[in-house]
């Protein structure tokens, strides 16, 4: 049932992919440009128009005002906690925002939320596939970094709602990628997962076990990846050509962007080369020029490398384990081809690492495996099972601003607690929760995701009525609550209020917006496939009318191919894509036996003077059922 | 932890009578699925060593509860169900989460040893990080309950604590007094391990009554004697695992 296809989605800081499994084999699904990585660039066209990906990437320096990159940094975060990435990154914020709103961020003269930009990029990802399948897509497996906290996983959903889609499971990257590695091997052991990305730090270790692929810990840094070696990069660059050619670029976004871009290209040939050139053009005919040694990148980018250590550690710790315990290490994201990173890893472990797969697409490759488990399964993946855990701890705020764990990091998910609260006034009908994420022991230093508020309770004398309520985390690693007063035996409500995050109506109104467009976006696009299939067939059938086959025909026979050609001529330029798709259909079956003539006629005319292996068919009917469309050679 | 679990002997366990006809097909059915139709069933209040169908006896074979842990996963991940009813996908969250709650405390020896003790009615007096921690933030006296045996000892340490707290403060360094730390650490290291095997003692008491208790004696005096014995030994090994910290924090800066 092709609506009941689920591809696997990687939205990735910098790269985004989406990819299915092809009977056992997970493949990446490329955009029209061929290319399987869209950059997760959103730009806003003069025209209004949203552009995607590499298209939107010139936007980046040529109207830096209406482009955006990196959005996955601001996902579920409040204004407070971004204050370190606008220093660093070109982030515009609108300016009404509101303390304690939903960051908005502007693209020219509109601005939208980081759950609608991300959505953006899942809808051409969605785009991308349905183009692939000629069908639509609704259901996807989303990956997000294992260190992910409760708000950014749910912004990460809204997204995916927002792009219109159903999102059947949040799959924690290294937790993916080691799907994908896993497939072939059956293997039991222990391994680790290093994901070094764009943005983004993870680090799992998982036990395999006849196809259960079980994660023990994890740990991570949410804001750790090859955006922050770019970005020191860039203002050594600022620095330079303030001292040397005594210009200040800094407030010149599009000459910030061509040396990011500048940045990013040395950065990746280091990897592959002792030295690298930065050649950037700036105003009034200046030129920026400096060459970066291996050594040197090394060198600067050292103290960032060995942000990655301590948290390696940590999940070692938390799992009970010494680096020798390790049975093999597995590399993903980008920033692990630079050659330090490997070595580090190495030393970290004592294990060459893994890097057969492409580090750019295995993570979308195992949100396919998983998506295929989500399925139903298929003969390559019956046997697997993804036990995942939560890589934050979950408490609540206790007397004093202290923070009472829950829910311990690094427990199986799904997973639960059952806390009892009580009133401490007599007659009190209302009792706040404060649901935080983290290790610190203080309130004030973790991650507040949510205040709870019990309302309805009976009033009774303090202490006495006995409020039950269950967190819950699910098997995307999000929080859910419920509560219940138990003397009364009455539901509690609660009123939810996300620290961060969308609510449910916002959400609600702006899949209405872009559903309705991704709708109308996939009918247009399949009435204008179809018109262009019209189009082939037609101009077919003119040549075939002109050759020899024309005139084998009875005269019954060319009448009824001219009234089907009559008909389908008559609908193609509807927008019925139903009745242009029937046309079709009729004229291609009314045209087999002419097509078939055409057939002989071509290999027999062509086989005079040729031997059988040159024998071309050239342009004209090559099958004995020519007119079909040649797309969508998957199953259906 | 704030929880307070029900009081003692009031958790369910599963037996015949309580499980009801199976929602789908209306016949008898077993605990997780029924047995006639294979269809999940709503989840039951069940306690951790029950939903694994195990007495709440303490020496466990681990490996034979990992195995089983495996199992069930296969048979109650969310996973499996992604198209199933929502009505359907809710209860297997809720047994999802059971199993790996139920996992996750009975294969810590520690983790097993209290939960046992909170559904025999026990209140564990908190010597936890929380609790002391919260008691710092609040002002609030703790019962501090040292162990006689450490008495001596922990007023030592406790001075020693003290000095070397000064001394970072004033930037100095004493050399022994921090190889004298160490020292300490590593005696309260073997004290805390050497706990752990009196605890394994205590489990086979207990496991023992629960036996006797299956053949009809009546063994509750002996079994609260026990209990209170684990609870003791909990409570002198989080005091000196609380030492032992105190110690880290100290020499570690």
């Amino acid at each position: 049932m092709s609506d009941e296809r689920v591809v696997g989605i990687d939205l990735g800081t910098t790269n985004s992919l989406v990819a299915f499994m092809q009977g056992n084999e997970p493949v990446v699904i490329p955009g029209e440009d061929g290319s399987s990585l869209v950059p997760s660039v959103v730009a806003l066209d003069s025209a209004g128009q949203i552009i995607v990906g590499s298209p939107a990437r010139k936007h980046l320096i040529e109207t830096p005002e209406r482009a955006v990159y990196s959005v996955k940094r601001l996902m579920g975060r409040g204004v407070e906690d971004i204050q370190e990435e606008l220093k660093l990154f070109p982030f515009r914020l609108a300016e009404d925002l509101q303390p304690g709103e939903v960051l908005r961020i502007k693209l020219g003269d509109k601005d939208f939320t980081p759950p609608e930009i991300s959505a953006f990029i899942l809808r051409q990802l969605r785009r991308n596939a349905e183009r692939y399948f000629g069908a639509p897509v609704r259901k996807a497996v989303i990956t997000v970094p294992a260190y992910f906290n409760d708000a950014q996983r749910q912004a990460t959903k809204d997204a995916g709602r927002i792009a219109g889609l159903e999102v059947l499971r949040l799959v924690n990257e290294p937790t993916a990628a080691s799907l994908a590695y896993g497939l072939d091997k059956k293997k039991n052991g222990i391994i680790a997962v290093y994901d070094l990305g764009g943005g983004t730090f993870d680090i799992s270790i998982l036990k395999l076990h006849d196809g259960i692929f079980e994660v023990i810990a994890t740990n991570g840094d949410t804001h750790l990846g090859g955006d922050d070696i770019d970005n020191l990069l860039i203002s050594i660059a600022l620095d330079d050509i303030q001292g040397d050619l005594g210009v200040d670029v800094r407030r010149n976004a599009g000459v910030v962007q061509a040396i990011r871009k500048a940045v990013i290209e040395a950065k990746i040939r280091l990897s592959s080369e002792p030295e690298a050139t930065l050649d950037v053009e700036l105003p009034a005919g200046k030129k920026y020029q400096r060459t970066i040694s291996r050594e040197q990148f090394i060198q600067l980018a050292e103290p960032i490398f060995q942000r990655t250590v301590a948290p390696c550690k940590q999940a070692l710790k938390d799992a009970g384990l010494r680096p020798e315990q390790i049975e093999e290490v597995v590399l993903v994201g980008g920033s692990t081809r630079i050659p330090r990173v490997r070595q580090l890893v190495e030393e970290l472990f004592q294990r060459v690492p893994h890097s057969e797969l492409n580090p750019d697409e295995v993570v979308a490759l195992g949100a396919a495996v998983q998506a295929n488990i989500l399925a139903g399964g298929s003969e390559a993946t019956e046997e697997m099972l993804l036990l995942d855990v939560t890589p934050l701890s979950l408490g609540i705020e206790a007397l004093g601003g202290v923070v009472a764990k829950i829910i311990q990091r690094n427990s199986t998910i799904p997973a639960s607690a059952t806390e009892h609260f009580t009133t401490g006034v007599d007659g009190q009908t209302n009792v706040a929760i404060h649901v935080l994420q983290g290790e610190r022991e203080l309130a004030a230093d973790c991650r507040s995701l949510a205040r709870f508020d019990l309302k309805g309770i009976p009033p009774m004398p303090a202490g006495l009525p006995r409020i039950e309520v269950r967190f819950l985390i699910d098997a995307n690693g999000i929080l859910n609550v419920a509560a219940r007063e138990q003397r009364s035996g009455k539901e509690a409500q609660i009123a939810v209020q996300p620290s961060y995050g969308l609510t449910d109506d916002q959400v609600e109104s702006m899949i209405l917006d872009s559903f309705d467009n991704a709708e109308e976006d996939f009918r247009r696009r399949q009435v204008i496939e179809a018109r262009n299939d019209a189009d082939t067939i037609l101009s077919a059938l003119a040549k075939g009318r002109s050759g020899p086959g024309w005139q084998q025909l009875t005269a019954d026979e060319r009448k009824r191919v001219e009234k089907l050609e009559k008909a389908l001529r008559a609908v193609m330029e509807g927008d019925e894509y139903a009745a242009i798709r029937k046309a079709i259909d009729a004229l291609n079956q009314g045209t087999m036996h002419l097509a078939e003539l055409m057939m002989d006629e071509a290999v027999s005319s062509a086989l005079k003077g040729k031997t059988f292996e040159q024998v071309e068919v050239g342009e004209g009917p090559s099958a004995p059922h020519p007119f079909a469309p040649a797309e969508f050679k998957t199953e259906r | 932890m704030t929880a307070s679990q029900k009081s003692g002997g009031t958790s369910i366990i599963l037996n015949n009578e309580e499980l009801s006809a199976c929602w789908s097909c209306g016949s008898m059915r077993a605990a997780h699925f029924c047995s006639s139709c294979g269809k999940v069933q709503p989840p039951l209040p069940a306690d951790y060593f029950s939903f694994f169908g195990l007495p709440r006896k303490l020496d466990i074979d681990t490996a034979a509860l990992e195995r089983e842990f495996y199992q069930l996963s296969r048979k109650l991940h969310p996973d499996l169900y992604a198209r199933s009813s929502t009505q359907e996908q809710g209860w297997i969250l809720e047994k999802s989460a059971q199993l790996n709650d139920a996992y996750r405390t009975l294969k810590d020896p520690i983790a097993r040893t209290e939960y046992l003790l909170k559904l025999e009615g026990v209140q564990l007096q908190e010597q936890s990080k929380n609790a002391t921690d919260q008691a710092r933030a609040t002002g609030a006296v703790k019962k501090q309950v040292v162990p006689p045996e450490l008495l001596e000892e922990v007023f030592e340490l406790n001075l020693q604590l003290e000095e070397a707290r000064m001394n970072r403060m004033s930037g100095e360094v004493d050399e022994d007094l921090a190889h004298q730390l160490q020292q300490t650490k590593r005696h309260l290291q073997q004290k805390f391990d050497l706990l752990f095997q009196e605890l394994r003692g205590y489990w086979a008491e207990w496991d023992g009554l629960v036996a006797h208790a299956e053949g009809g004696e009546d063994t509750s005096d002996a079994r609260r004697k026990v209990c209170d014995k684990m609870v003791a030994l909990l409570n002198r090994r989080s005091y000196i695992r609380n030492l032992v910290r105190d110690v880290n924090e100290v020499l570690e800066g």
